[in-house]
C-alpha cells in the first residue's frame, strides 16, 4: 500500500551510480546519506565532492530515521495524470539532526486533511514498490 | 581603484510586443511572433530592423538568434548570447548581458527578446506521464513534487513561519496585480477584477498558494531594442537607462534535493547589494518597481530581499493601497504583471519599466525617474535590474 497512487514515475539509480548506495540502502530498510571521510561535513542529496572541504572521499553512512518537519505543502491541483481525482496529499521537507540538519523531502502519512506544524518530529517508514519494472522503496514519514 | 560597471552606459531605446493570448491561443508559430515583437521594438525605436547586429534572450528561448538575423536580412550578427537558466531568472541579466557586450565592444544594436507558444510546444504545469525518473527528480517526483507550484509552496511556507506572515500579505501581491491590468487594455486579465473574496474563494493549487497566487500561462512576445547612451537620443523616444544588473545566487543556492542553506528565499541574498551598489541608489530612491509573480510568495521574499520591506513588517505594509499606482508607497506591478497582463517570463515587465519612465504608462507613476525591475525568484541563477531616466545619470 503507497501513499500516493500507482502510475506516478519511478525512481531508478542516475546512470553515473553516484546514488546508487541510497536506493540500495532503502531496499535493505536503511536510511543512507553522504559523510565526508576528511572533514565529517554531512552532505544530502548525493554528490561526488564534499562541499566543504573538496574531498573524494565521500562514505555513505546509515542514519537513524528520525527528524522535524521543516516546511511542508498540501497539494491539490494534479499535476500529473496519475493523481487526477486523488488528493490532497501532504509533502514535508524534514530536516535530519543525525545527518547535520540536511534535508529529505517525503510525505506525511495519516490523514491528508491534518494539521501540519513546523518542528514536529517524524520517523522514518519505508515504502516498499516491490512490482515496479525495477523495484525501489521510498522513505515516508509520520508523527513521532 | 577602477569602478566596473553598466551604469548609464547603455539605455533600452525601443520597446515591442505582440498582442497576447492565453495559453496556446496564439494564431502565430513562435517564431512569428518573436518577429511580430522585434519588428514591433524596432519600429518603436526608429531603428531599421538590418542594422539590428546582436541578439540576447533566456530561459531556453527556442528561437535561434542566427535564424532570426537570416529572417530579417541583418547585415551582419554579432552577440548570439543565452542566459542559462529556467523561468523568468534570467530577465534581467540578459539585458545585462547585451550591456556588457556594447560597452565592452562586441556589440552595438541588441535586441533582447523571449517568445512562447505553448499550443505549438508542450505546456507549463502539468508533468510528463509515466517513466522513470533519476537523480534529484528521483527524490522529488515520486512523493508527488513535480512543478514549481509545489517546490516554490515549500520555499514560502517556512519563510511565513519564520517571521509570522498571514496569508492576507499573499493576498495583497495578487490584488495589485488585477488593479493594474483593468487599467491596461493590453492585459490578458483586463475587464476582469479580482476581489479579496474571489481569492479566499478561489480553490487550493498547492497550500499556501490559491489559484490567484499563480501565474497564468500566456502566448506572445517582447523585445527590447539597445544601443550605448551616447547614441540613445539619436532614436525616437526617450531612453531608458541602464543603472544597474545583477545576477547569481547565494552560497549553494542549487544544493541538489531542496538543500540549499537558503532555500526558503527568492535566492537575491547577495545579488541585490551588488544591485545597489552599481547603481548608487538604495530601494527607498525606486519610484515605481515590477517584481517578476511566478508565485506571489516569490514577490515577498524578492521585496524583503531588495531591502523594500522588512521580512518582519509585511503584514503591515503589504496591503493594497500600498501597492498601487499613483499614489501607493511601492507602486509595484503596474501593468498587471505576470498574473494579470502576460506571463512573457518577464520581459513585459522591464517594457513596463521603460514605459514609466517615458511617462506612457496605463498606470503611471507622475514624475518616474527610477523604475526597478525584479526578474524570476527562487531559481539560481536569478537577476534584477535598475532602469533611470537622463535625470538620474
Amino acid at each position: 500500500m503507497s501513499y500516493l497512487p500507482k502510475g506516478l514515475p519511478e525512481p531508478v539509480t542516475e546512470t553515473d551510480k553516484l546514488d546508487l548506495p541510497y536506493w540500495q540502502g532503502t531496499r535493505a530498510g536503511k536510511l543512507m546519506v553522504q559523510r565526508c571521510g576528511g572533514c565529517g561535513t554531512w552532505q544530502w542529496g548525493p554528490e561526488w565532492i564534499c562541499h566543504e572541504c573538496r574531498s573524494w572521499d565521500m562514505k555513505w553512512v546509515e542514519i537513524k530515521g528520525e527528524g522535524k518537519i521543516w516546511t511542508w505543502t498540501r497539494c491539490w491541483h494534479p499535476v500529473h495524470s496519475a493523481l487526477k481525482g486523488f488528493g490532497p496529499y501532504i509533502s514535508v521537507l524534514v530536516e535530519l539532526p543525525h545527518a547535520g540538519n540536511t534535508r529529505m523531502l517525503g510525505n506525511l502519512l495519516g490523514d491528508p486533511a491534518q494539521t501540519v506544524t513546523i518542528g514536529a518530529p517524524v520517523t522514518a517508514v519505508f515504502e516498499p514498490h516491490d512490482d515496479a519494472k525495477t523495484p525501489y522503496t521510498l522513505v515516508q514519514w509520520q508523527l513521532a | 581603484m577602477v569602478e566596473h560597471t553598466l551604469r548609464g552606459k547603455v539605455a533600452v531605446i525601443g520597446i515591442g510586443e505582440t498582442t497576447y493570448y492565453k495559453h496556446s491561443q496564439s494564431p502565430d508559430p513562435e517564431f512569428v511572433l518573436a518577429l511580430k515583437a522585434i519588428l514591433a521594438a524596432c519600429e518603436d525605436a526608429g531603428v531599421n530592423p538590418r542594422d539590428i547586429d546582436s541578439f540576447a534572450s533566456y530561459a531556453n528561448d527556442r528561437n535561434d538568434p542566427s535564424r532570426l538575423s537570416a529572417a530579417l536580412g541583418c547585415t551582419e550578427l554579432r552577440l548570439s548570447n543565452m542566459q542559462w537558466g529556467g523561468g523568468g531568472g534570467g530577465g534581467a541579466a540578459a539585458i545585462g548581458n547585451a550591456a556588457a557586450a556594447i560597452i565592452t565592444g562586441q556589440a552595438e544594436i541588441c535586441v533582447v527578446y523571449r517568445a512562447l507558444a505553448q499550443g505549438q510546444f508542450q505546456r507549463y504545469g502539468q508533468a510528463q506521464a509515466g517513466g522513470t525518473v533519476s537523480g534529484d527528480n528521483a527524490l522529488i517526483n515520486p512523493y508527488g513534487i513535480f512543478v514549481p507550484a509545489q517546490r516554490f509552496a515549500l520555499k514560502i511556507m517556512r519563510y511565513m513561519h519564520e517571521h509570522g506572515i498571514k496569508q492576507e500579505a499573499l493576498r495583497a501581491l495578487a490584488l495589485a496585480s488585477y488593479h493594474h491590468a483593468q487599467s491596461n487594455p493590453r492585459a490578458v486579465m483586463y475587464g476582469r477584477p479580482l476581489t479579496e473574496e474571489a481569492y479566499e474563494a478561489s480553490r487550493w493549487i498547492s497550500e499556501p498558494y490559491h489559484l490567484y497566487d499563480c501565474c497564468m500561462e500566456n502566448d506572445g512576445a517582447a523585445a527590447v531594442v539597445l544601443v550605448a547612451a551616447e547614441r540613445a537620443k539619436d532614436f525616437k523616444n526617450k531612453p531608458a537607462y541602464v543603472l544597474a544588473v545583477a545576477q547569481g545566487s547565494d552560497h549553494r543556492n542549487a544544493a541538489r534535493a531542496f538543500n540549499a542553506p537558503d532555500f526558503h528565499s527568492a535566492s537575491f541574498g547577495p545579488v541585490a547589494p551588488h544591485l545597489w551598489e552599481m547603481a548608487k541608489l538604495g530601494p527607498k530612491d525606486v519610484d515605481v518597481l515590477q517584481s517578476y509573480e511566478n508565485f506571489t510568495g516569490g514577490v515577498l521574499m524578492s521585496l524583503t530581499e531588495h531591502g523594500f520591506v522588512h521580512p518582519d513588517e509585511c503584514n503591515e505594509f503589504l496591503k493594497l493601497e500600498n501597492l498601487i499606482a499613483p499614489s501607493g508607497k511601492l507602486p509595484l506591478n503596474t501593468s498587471g504583471g505576470n498574473l494579470a497582463e502576460c506571463y512573457m517570463h518577464g520581459l513585459e515587465l522591464q517594457i513596463e519599466a521603460v514605459r514609466q519612465l517615458r511617462g506612457t504608462a496605463t498606470s503611471q507613476v507622475p514624475n518616474a525617474k527610477v523604475a526597478g525591475v525584479i526578474a524570476g525568484p527562487m531559481v539560481s541563477p536569478v537577476s534584477t535590474m535598475v532602469f533611470g531616466s537622463e535625470e538620474t545619470l
